[in-house]
């Protein structure tokens, strides 16, 4: 469990001297209210060079934040996506200018629920707006206004970042010459809300989570986010996967303990994970931040469906799905193709075999970088000028 | 780039929308980009190959085309072309008629099993003919479906198959098949080129 000097950290932590715009158009969300005059963090790496071909915005995940490569300035952790993201990496910081901004509802300094509600003085909590995936985009593009960049190289992201990503193509058609929505889905499962629920579940069935006012006390609701976190980590592997990995390995002991303490490796695992994530992450995000994904749904927004999302793409896709992903399966990474190709759009596809399951995207798999690296630098040489 | 290849560009008109079905590692997709402007879809199976397409920034989508064709809505493309893999599929037939409902034109290319060095092989070495369109042996040849120009020409005419321009191909040149040199040119064409639809 969180040990109390952790969670001292996560509610003292100062997240300052990070990069931040200050969005004053008013922005109308899908919920009815308006927020306008909110923060909207983000990071950048490499160059934008002089004629401003060469940027990529990367979309995060879930519980992903803007730190996308080298050390979280904040956790002291590697990026997210370092895998992925740095020099002479697949998304190379040597030729290409890389954005991530932070999601609003996030808790990395875009605005979000643990943020001061100046009606209030006090955190919003439950008092922030329910916002949508389409929210989340419409802010960020106020950030490539900003950079001064009309229309850029590629667009990537996976899970949540990938369902931005369509949605950021759809909401602003010809932003961006390619994009590769990885592990993702045009309209979230039952599954996945399933799974959702059960973590908004978690965290609110802890009394520390007392309707979302735990900031009142200082505090955090640490067991439920926990438990939260833990559901996470076992959907994003795969059943192959986790057998390799732990099979039924024990903890550091040569036998059973005839206790509920985690004697297995995998339940260690899970806890060490559950511990570290409260740390770092507000509860609150969690719920608003797993609402929006469950909210999402493409097609709904289109008088013709998905089809009619796409209608008019000039973007160039590449669309990725893993075999062992059980989250976002192959099969719903597939329509978004089927939904492109019948729109006439320019769409590739590709399934990389893997047991890493959902989280293939965020760890080492060779296949998976290669074809990255393939499509971006293709892309690169048709559109630089 | 391969004297198929040559023959299949040479048959289609500049500034199209063509679909490649098992387009390899996309050579024909690459020379048909760049001499014909010509929009082209890639469909490949294999991961290699579709990772080649991929780096030379050609649109391909990694599926087999026995089940993925259904994906893509009718006559969606101008031309559709399928390079000697007709043979190879569990359904040859369910296959042409999907490639005949998403192109308006149709290319199939087959090796011939009417050619005379597979017919003297068989009859005068009783074995399973080996050669260099057909390279593998009984037991690990992904050809289930082996036809003759004959076999597919007649194929097309009972299906009533409009069929537009038929090319014999060997090593040094090509020719035209029409009703009238059908038998010979069956005895004496490697490949046929089918343009239908």
């Amino acid at each position: 469990m969180p040990s109390l000097a952790g969670l001292f950290f996560w509610m003292n932590r100062k997240i300052e001297n990070i990069n931040k715009i200050t969005v004053t158009k008013p922005l109308q969300l899908d919920c009815g209210k308006t927020i306008e005059d909110f923060p909207l963090a983000y990071e950048t790496y490499g160059k934008l060079n002089e004629n401003k071909d060469n940027a990529i915005l990367v979309f995060h995940a879930l519980t992903g934040d803007q730190f996308v490569t080298g050390t979280n300035p904040i956790t002291k952790k590697e990026g997210w996506w370092v895998t992925a993201v740095g020099p002479g990496k697949a998304i190379d910081t040597n030729k290409y200018f890389i954005i991530c901004a932070n999601v609003i509802g996030g808790c990395m300094g875009s605005l979000g629920p643990s943020d001061i509600n100046k009606d209030t003085n006090q955190p919003y909590g439950l008092d922030f707006p329910v916002i949508t995936i389409k929210d989340i985009v419409r802010a960020q593009e106020s950030l490539l206004e900003h950079l001064g960049i009309k229309k850029l190289l590629c667009a990537t992201g996976g899970s949540m970042g990938g369902m931005q990503l369509l949605q950021f193509c759809a909401t602003f058609p010809d932003r961006t010459f390619s994009a590769i929505p990885i592990a993702c889905s045009a309209s979230h499962s039952a599954q996945n809300i399933a799974l959702n629920e059960l973590a908004r579940q978690a965290i609110m069935a802890d009394p520390i989570w007392d309707n979302g006012k735990y900031f009142l006390k200082n505090t955090q609701p640490k067991n439920g986010l926990a438990v939260a976190r833990m559901v996470g980590h076992i959907s994003y592997l795969s059943d192959q996967g986790m057998q390799e990995k732990f099979g039924r390995k024990l903890q550091e002991k040569a036998d059973y303990e005839f206790s509920f303490n985690a004697d297995f490796q995998v339940e260690s695992y899970l806890r060490h994970q559950g511990s570290s994530f409260v740390e770092r992450f507000d509860a609150n995000s969690i719920l608003y931040i797993t609402r929006a994904m469950d909210y999402f749904d493409l097609s709904k927004q289109f008088k013709d469906g998905l089809v009619g999302a796409f209608r008019e793409q000039k973007t160039k896709f590449l669309v990725i799905s893993f075999s062992s992903d059980w989250l976002y399966k192959t099969k719903e990474n597939k329509d978004i193709v089927i939904a492109l190709n019948a729109s006439g759009a320019d769409v590739s596809y590709s399934e990389i075999v893997t047991d890493k399951g959902h989280d293939s995207f965020l760890v080492n798999e060779p296949e998976f970088l290669k074809t990255l690296k393939g499509f971006i630098d293709s892309m690169y040489e048709k559109f630089k000028k | 780039m391969k004297k198929e290849f040559r023959v299949i560009a040479d048959l289609l008109p500049k500034n199209i929308r063509v679909l490649d079905v098992g387009c390899g590692d996309g050579s024909l997709m690459n020379f048909l980009v760049k001499e014909k402007n010509i929009e082209v879809r890639g469909l490949e199976l294999d991961q290699n190959n579709v990772q080649e397409c991929i780096y030379k920034g050609l649109p391909v989508i990694q599926g087999d085309a026995e089940t993925e064709l259904s994906q893509f809505p009718a006559q969606s493309f101008d031309y559709v072309v399928l390079s000697q893999t007709l043979q190879a599929f569990h359904k040859p037939d369910k296959v042409l008629k999907e490639l005949l409902r998403v192109g308006k034109l149709v290319i199939v290319s087959i090796p011939n099993f009417g050619y005379w060095k597979v017919r003297t092989s068989l009859l005068f070495f009783g074995k399973m003919p080996i050669t260099r369109s057909l390279p593998n042996t009984w037991y690990n040849t992904p050809n289930l479906h082996m036809c003759t120009i004959k076999d597919l020409f007649n194929y097309c005419e009972d299906q009533k198959i409009n069929i537009t321009k038929v090319i014999g191909l060997n090593e040094n040149d090509t020719s035209i098949i029409k009703k009238s040199n059908l038998e010979i040119k069956n005895l004496f064409s490697k490949l046929g080129i089918f343009l239908i639809g």
